[in-house]
């Protein structure tokens, strides 16, 4: 089943399938909010066709904002009220919303719900606005940033609700600086560049990352050259101070020829390293100017 | 989606239901927001007890003859009451609320526009009323302030124009404001000086001729002007004014052309 289809910004073509968690990466100024923005129906696209849960959000009214929730980059509660209060005016929205205690409980926000909401700290901010976005009982929720300017334990707390709500059959679509919380979190990754869709695939396989060359490290002991590595090593190797950073298309082939090697010569290989390319260095590399 | 003739009744129903929803918490926010309720409710009649206090012995001159000084103020702070429920705390409340987001948070939800429009105008309405009720009272308790029973009738309605006509200014007002730091200054800057050449806070027929010409054009004189008319015993009739009822409801024609075209629910910065 497919959740909707787009062109935006310039011919973005773009599916989110029910069920998934998506996120959208992409720099500061390629987009991203844009496409997001016209999801959302908060912005009217000037061509192409778009369609979120089977409408055009730009047409959309009350009964398909009733199966979707937003959590936005930037937005402030209602100051006076407190958590419990502030949920339970925007429950009230809904023709049939969550139980209020039972989402306070989910966001991890049970024990802060009599306290006003402008003094939460910034992460129990935003479990709030997770709680405002969620307590419609959407099917679709848009999240923006959602862990902008948490610490590590807040951004993996906040992850933990996130894959909470994956269990719920939720489909989320996210935007995010973290590659990390891609990572973690979504099961198809699409990345906007300059206002056209880069990539897109899981985690593991975008922009050909699960075929793309390992990387091995190495520093050499004192005494001895990089030019008595083997061929087969040194034709894929750079150096610098005795560190070698070589790329191979068979990793196992390289490291059996480096360790036959070494162990001929009686030497230790101690900070030898062997690593896939992670999804930063795809993500840099389809986001670069070209 | 599509809608049929049933479900319009139903919609009507839910609407209403949505506004009373979002009245209840509007209330509740305004009540408990310091600064809102001192400049709102606390600052007016502050306002009348120090004016109608300081000049309680002297007279001042009004159209038709000359009235205790005290008993002046009353209409001209009612006045000026209305206008800080209506128009002053409608436009800075609906500013910053736009831009802190919380209105793009209410627009992402199936709650419609209009329940967001008339749950803060009801708000602002009420509060001009309590308002007026509160220094109806102080006027006719403290300083024998009272409205003859031929322009009763006139009152009423000036007080439900007023507030009408300037929660339309304060909707037009919010929408051409851009940042929420500066909505404070600008409110008052129209205000204030509108107050004192409209005979709210100084009597207007001690004020110089021009002056009071420019202030005729200007909806604050036409509210405190229709006010003064029903509390000024030697008005005969009802106290209609019709140029002030017509200059009330040109500016307010004014201000729902402008805010029905310019109004936004998205911040204007990002």
């Amino acid at each position: 089943m497919s959740y909707g289809s787009f062109e935006a910004v310039r011919g973005i073509d773009l599916e989110v399938r029910a069920g998934e968690v998506h996120a959208f990466l992409g720099p500061n100024g390629a987009g991203k909010t844009t496409t997001v923005e016209i999801l959302e129906g908060f912005r009217r696209r000037t061509a192409g066709e778009i369609s979120v849960l089977g409408e055009d959000p730009a047409k959309a009214g009350g009964d398909w904002r009733a199966r979707i929730g937003v959590v936005l980059q930037e937005s402030e509660t209602e100051a006076e009220l407190t958590v419990f209060e502030c949920v339970s005016l925007y429950a009230g929205y809904y023709p049939r919303s969550r139980s209020i205690d039972e989402t306070l409980e989910l966001v991890g926000l049970a024990d802060r719900s009599t306290a006003r909401c402008a003094r939460l700290s910034g992460g129990q901010r935003r479990r709030l606005d997770v709680a405002l976005a969620l307590i419609g009982d959407p099917e679709l929720l848009f999240l923006d940033e959602p862990t902008t300017g948490f610490d590590p334990s807040a951004r993996h707390a906040a992850w933990d609700v996130i894959s909470g709500l994956r269990d719920l059959g939720k489909t989320i679509f996210l935007t995010t600086h973290y590659m990390e919380e891609a990572e973690h979190l979504a099961d198809r990754i699409s990345v906007i560049a300059k206002g056209e869709i880069v990539a897109e695939g899981t985690p593991g396989n975008i922009g050909d990352r699960a075929t793309k060359q390992s990387t091995i490290r190495f520093t050499l002991p004192p005494g001895i050259s990089a030019s008595e590595l083997p061929p087969s090593v040194l034709s894929l190797s750079a150096t610098s101070d005795g560190k070698i950073q070589a790329r191979a298309d068979h990793a196992l082939a390289a490291v059996g020829a480096l360790a036959a090697w070494a162990g001929e010569r009686g030497i230790d290989l101690p900070d030898l390293e062997v690593s896939r390319p992670t999804l930063e260095d795809v993500y840099l590399e389809l986001t670069e100017d070209r | 989606m599509t809608a049929t003739s049933p479900t319009v009744g139903r919609s009507r129903s839910r609407v209403a239901h949505l506004v009373a929803h979002q009245f209840r918490y509007d209330l509740r926010i305004f009540l408990r927001n310091r600064q809102g309720v001192f400049f709102t409710l606390a600052l007016p009649v502050l306002f009348l007890v120090i004016f109608a206090s300081v000049f309680k012995q002297q007279n001042v001159a009004v159209a038709g003859g000359r009235i205790n000084e005290s008993v002046y103020y009353v209409p001209g702070i009612i006045a000026f009451g209305v206008i800080a429920a209506t128009f002053s705390n409608l436009t800075l409340n609906v500013v910053q609320y736009r831009e802190a987001g919380i209105y793009k948070r209410r627009r992402a939800t199936p709650l419609p526009a209009s329940a967001v429009i008339i749950g803060r105008a009801v708000l602002a309405g009420l509060t001009a009323l309590v308002m007026t009720a509160i220094l109806l009272t102080i006027g006719w308790a403290a300083y024998g302030a009272s409205i003859p029973t031929h322009t009763a009738a006139t009152f009423l309605l000036a007080i439900i124009v007023g507030a009408v006509v300037f929660a339309c200014l304060g909707f037009a007002l919010a929408s051409l404001i851009k940042d929420a730091d500066g909505a404070q200054p600008v409110v008052l800057g129209i205000i204030l000086p509108l107050c004192f050449i409209s005979g709210v806070f100084i009597p207007i027929l001690e004020l110089p001729h021009w002056l009071i010409d420019i202030s005729k054009v200007f909806p604050v004189h036409a509210l405190a002007d229709l006010l003064l008319g029903v509390y000024n015993p030697y008005t005969s009739g009802a106290g209609l004014n019709w140029t002030d009822f017509g200059v009330l409801i040109a500016w307010g024609t004014v201000g729902l052309v402008v805010a029905v075209r310019r109004f936004s629910w998205l911040p204007s910065s990002g």
